[in-house]
């Protein structure tokens, strides 16, 4: 007899009000006239419902559905990081689809959605929900990628990132089965309980499980030697989907991959941690020395957020509960800081004319000083300088490997460092130290620079005084 | 909190600075120079203030900052920081004075200048790893700036790879630090990043010392820079504009050896102890080398970039000398090298204004044109040499007496580093100042302006100042040096060595030395 699993809506309140909101936005986009602007308004406030409702249940750690569903620290912060994140992207997707007339009704449907996956993603403890959450993720975004029909690159970027990636889920979905064929359940508790007490059929079916997970999960996280899609999704999808891409989707397959790895196969640890070091490592190279020899904007952000990748795996090898908070830490001042680069990107181009070269940024600095100021902040954060948000973010994950003992990883993350400040120096170079190719011609829309100045308040603010967020990440 | 208000002083100026229309270029120039003045002169109220009988920490503040981590704003001033720190302001006010005649984006060199100030006055302020570590990283990036806007020809190159080779060195002493907080924490069972808890509870072994100390030396060697890791700063030096090449080498390079004094020694002594001679080594070939390598140079501007590693040698070897005449002789260098070298990099500059050249080939007979100019330049050539009766004589001279202490072998091999610096020096000065008068370009050039005398004069008086009785400055820093000495000197180990207790006559002695060759 099977049981029926205990149902407990409260818990899953943040993914129901989501929904349901999502619903509205594609009903209302059938009612109401040519101005789109109410679709903003009720997006927003189901985000913001959204996040509230996440504390709907405080007694941490909740598990609910028979032990697949959990509200705990690291779901409800992913959950608010999740918020924020699609908040921003629909604030700075509003003029820009203006500019380039992309249809918005689905388009701010499918960026809730998707939020709506990621939730389902970071909250699930069951092999079967994971696999739910990211193909509803990634579903949502190979329809994004490719919202410019009319752009070839941006269909090309869908048609390459469905691919490969419904060849990644089903490496993936491969592996899932293997565990469970192993050990008979799909619940990640189970599954440790198996592998701990020995109950499983075969242990090599169990490696070559957890093998195949590395790879789906890799594909999702643009971890090497499984990013080759990025630089060019990254470029060819609409400017604030590539922002989106950077930090939603992955933020949530982060949290998958940390979920699984540390709560499914703790015990595997010395097999997994080996295999996660060295792609840890050839990530940060390969995205960093890669991002070096870029011309394009997007595609160096691309390359770095492949190197960022790299120091977010390390967490995972961590895997104590500092890894956890750096992780999700972590994500919450990415957000902020690819946002608002993404954001200066966006204002940086025009109509017909997206500026997308690194020369069309030389002599910023001088044209349009606190525009390029903020820039400055955002890559000298991404690289990790003090006294910004990167940079104790950062810290943070070093921490937590170091208390571990890895030394060797820590001080090959820190050279990786190293290097990426050598691509955004450049951006610094060309902005304040060239000579500008011709007048800037930069409308600065006011939505869009909002979110820019929310991101750098954020950088600032969590590298000065961090101290209250962190609390609020350390269980 | 008055230590906290004159270092951020500087960084709410740049702000304020911000609000002035560009095209207002005098008020700018005006505001940046009184804010600097002004922070110079509170400054000294420090000076005043301070206890020269004590070791400890004076002018402190702690209060909690990140206390997730145990992480808080320890700010204070000891005997190794004080006189660097004024120094920082002096310079800071000489160098934007003497960068009046900047052509392009003038508002915002002075905010770099003003933002650079606040930086390095943190660094030389802070208790606390993790605030050092971020006031050390954030003066890269004005100076970074500095260089690469207002800078030469190869200004890029030069800006990138200055940048480049700091972090690099700075990013693996986060790692020491790192590791350290959770070394701490397992030993002692606090999470605390408090420099000085650390230094006085903190048990390593010496496997573990030597691992950490390479990682702070690796940071600090790359920026006093030693040998072989001194080669961004010939680049950085010629490319950067007058007054980045003047807090270059006055204030940025003092930040590695007061990192030695502040970190390597009290933090591992065992370590110390044990590298001491491969530490002695590099600094007698950076000395030797710096010297064969300015020797060589055309360009003026190159010839005091190597002149400084030879220099910076000098100090690193007084440090690593471990007694009381070695360590008070690297303070004080610490100071001289900031006077002298800043000032032989503004009359560079003043000439480079004139000509756009800075080749030593192209002057000649300078002496008959610019006569005041030449005066000022031979003082400081003369104190770069160390003769008796300037600053240079009696850093160098403490140096080496405390050296010969302990290695003869280095200090005899650093003798000739001083010979060799008379020969460079002097050299240049006879071509570029003496000598017929070959091209004719020269006859036309004016001498010095009321606004670079100016930036001049205080120099000079601090170079004969201390030439003739530097017991002003010296006793700022002997009680903080007794204690390093302590800190150092393994507590077995201590018998071996010679006794202290007399080194306050020593002291006296030496100064007696000094000012009597001084008056020859």
């Amino acid at each position: 007899m099977i049981p029926a699993p205990e149902i407990d809506l409260v818990s899953l309140a943040p993914v129901l009000v989501l929904s349901v909101f999502t619903m509205l936005v594609l009903l209302m986009d059938l009612f109401i006239g040519k101005n789109k602007s109410g679709l903003v308004f009720i997006s927003l406030t189901g985000l913001l419902l959204t996040a509230v409702s996440s504390f709907a249940k405080t007694d941490w750690p909740v598990r609910s559905f028979g032990g697949s569903y959990v509200v705990d620290h690291l779901s409800v912060f992913f959950t608010m990081v999740f918020c924020i994140s699609s908040a921003l992207a629909i604030l700075i997707s509003i003029e820009y689809n203006r500019r380039e007339k992309i249809r918005v009704g689905e388009y701010y449907s499918l960026i809730l959605f998707c939020t709506v996956g990621m939730i389902i993603l970071a909250s699930s403890t069951d092999l079967i929900m994971i696999f739910l959450g990211i193909e509803i993720v990634s579903l949502c975004l190979y329809v994004l990628a490719g919202i410019r029909r009319g752009d070839v690159r941006s269909s090309e970027a869908a048609l390459k990132y469905f691919l490969l990636g419904a060849f990644a889920t089903g490496f993936l979905l491969y592996g899932m089965a293997l565990l469970y064929g192993t050990t008979g359940t799909t619940k990640l508790a189970g599954i440790a309980e198996a592998i701990s007490s020995g109950q499983m059929s075969s242990q090599p079916l169990v490696l070559m499980g957890m093998v195949l997970l590395v790879l789906g999960f890799g594909f999702k996280v643009a971890a090497v030697p499984f990013h080759m899609w990025t630089p060019d999704v990254y470029q060819g999808a609409p400017t604030p989907v590539t922002a989106f891409m950077a930090v939603g989707p992955k933020a949530a397959a982060f949290a998958a991959f940390f979920r699984v790895f540390t709560e499914a196969m703790p015990e595997l640890a010395s097999s997994w941690d080996m295999i996660l070091s060295i792609i840890a490592v050839i990530t940060m190279f390969v995205g960093n020395l890669g991002a070096i020899v870029q011309t394009n904007i997007k595609r160096l952000l691309a390359y770095s957020s492949i190197s960022h990748a790299g120091y977010l795996l390390i967490a995972i090898i961590a895997r104590n509960s500092l890894g956890g908070s750096a992780l999700v830490f972590y994500m919450l001042v990415y957000t902020f800081m690819i946002f608002g680069a993404f954001g200066i990107v966006i204002l940086i181009g025009r109509e017909g004319k997206e500026n997308l070269e690194l020369e069309d940024y030389s002599g910023l600095g001088f044209q349009s000083p606190l525009l390029a100021l903020s820039m400055s902040i955002f890559l000298l954060s991404l690289g990790g300088l003090p006294p910004l948000a990167g940079f104790i973010a950062k810290f943070y994950i070093f921490q937590a490997a170091l208390n571990e003992g890895y030394v060797i990883l820590v001080v090959l993350a820190v050279l990786n460092s190293a290097i990426s400040f050598y691509y955004y120096l450049r951006v610094i170079v060309y902005m304040y130290m060239k000579e500008p190719q011709g007048e800037f011609q930069i409308t600065l829309t006011p939505i869009t620079l909002l979110v820019i100045v929310i991101s750098v308040l954020v950088t600032v603010e969590l590298g000065l005084f961090p101290g209250p967020v962190l609390s609020l990440a350390q269980p | 909190m008055f230590l906290t208000f004159l270092t951020f002083l500087p960084l709410i100026g740049a702000i304020f600075l911000a609000f002035i229309p560009k095209h207002e270029e005098d008020a700018i120039k005006q505001t940046a120079l009184a804010i600097a003045v002004a922070d110079f002169l509170l400054s000294l109220q420090l000076y005043a203030d301070f206890d020269t009988t004590t070791a400890a920490m004076q002018f402190t503040m702690d209060v909690p900052w990140i206390e997730a981590w145990g992480i808080s704003y320890h700010v204070g001033l000891d005997g190794i920081s004080l006189l660097l720190y004024i120094m920082t302001t002096m310079l800071t006010a000489i160098a934007i004075l003497a960068s009046f005649g900047i052509k392009k984006h003038i508002k915002e060199f002075m905010m770099a200048m003003l933002a650079l100030s606040t930086g390095m006055l943190g660094v030389f302020i802070s208790l606390d790893f993790f605030l050092f570590y971020m006031f050390w990283e954030f003066q890269l990036i004005p100076m970074y700036l500095i260089i690469g806007v207002w800078g030469g020809q190869r200004r890029i190159y030069a800006a990138v790879k200055f940048f480049l080779y700091t972090a690099v060195g700075s990013l693996l002493m986060l790692v020491a630090i790192i590791w350290i907080y959770f070394h701490f924490h397992k030993t002692v069972g606090v999470f605390t990043t408090d420099i000085m808890l650390i230094t006085q509870q903190i048990n390593l072994d010496m496997l573990q010392q030597k691992w950490l100390f390479c990682a702070f030396f690796l940071a600090f060697a790359i920026k006093v820079p030693m040998f072989p890791f001194h080669t961004w700063l010939p680049d950085a030096h010629v490319e950067a504009p007058t007054a980045g090449s003047v807090i270059l080498a006055g204030v940025l390079l003092k930040m590695g050896t007061y990192g030695f004094l502040r970190f390597n020694l009290p933090l591992f002594p065992l370590a110390s102890v044990e590298f001491l001679p491969y530490v002695c080594g590099l600094a007698v070939i950076g000395i030797i080398y710096g010297a064969l390598v300015a020797m060589m140079q055309e360009d003026l501007k190159k010839l005091v970039a190597y002149s400084s590693v030879s220099h910076l040698g000098f100090i690193v070897l007084g440090i690593f000398a471990f007694n009381h005449y070695g360590l008070q002789g690297a303070l004080l260098q610490n100071l001289n090298h900031g006077i002298t070298t800043g000032a032989l990099f503004l009359l560079v500059g003043m000439i480079y204004d004139r000509r756009h050249t800075r080749l030593i080939a192209e002057f000649g007979g300078l002496a008959k044109v610019i006569p005041v100019f030449t005066v000022c330049f031979m003082i400081m050539t003369l104190s770069s040499i160390g003769l008796p009766g300037t600053n240079g004589f009696v850093g160098e001279f403490l140096i080496l007496l405390g050296i010969f202490q302990n290695h003869m072998g280095f200090a005899i091999v650093a003798t000739g580093g001083i010979i060799f610096a008379a020969c460079y020096m002097l050299w240049m000065f006879q071509r570029v100042m003496f000598l017929e008068i070959k091209n004719p370009e020269n006859e036309k050039l004016t001498d010095m302006t009321p606004r670079e005398l100016c930036t001049i004069i205080p120099l000079i008086i601090l170079v004969f100042w201390i030439g003739f009785y530097p017991k002003p400055f010296t006793k700022t820093f002997d009680a903080s040096i007794q204690h390093l000495i302590t800190q150092v000197t393994p507590k077995d180990h201590q018998g071996s060595q010679e006794p202290h207790a007399s080194a306050n006559t020593d002291v006296k002695l030496a100064q007696a030395d000094a000012g009597s060759s001084g008056s020859h």
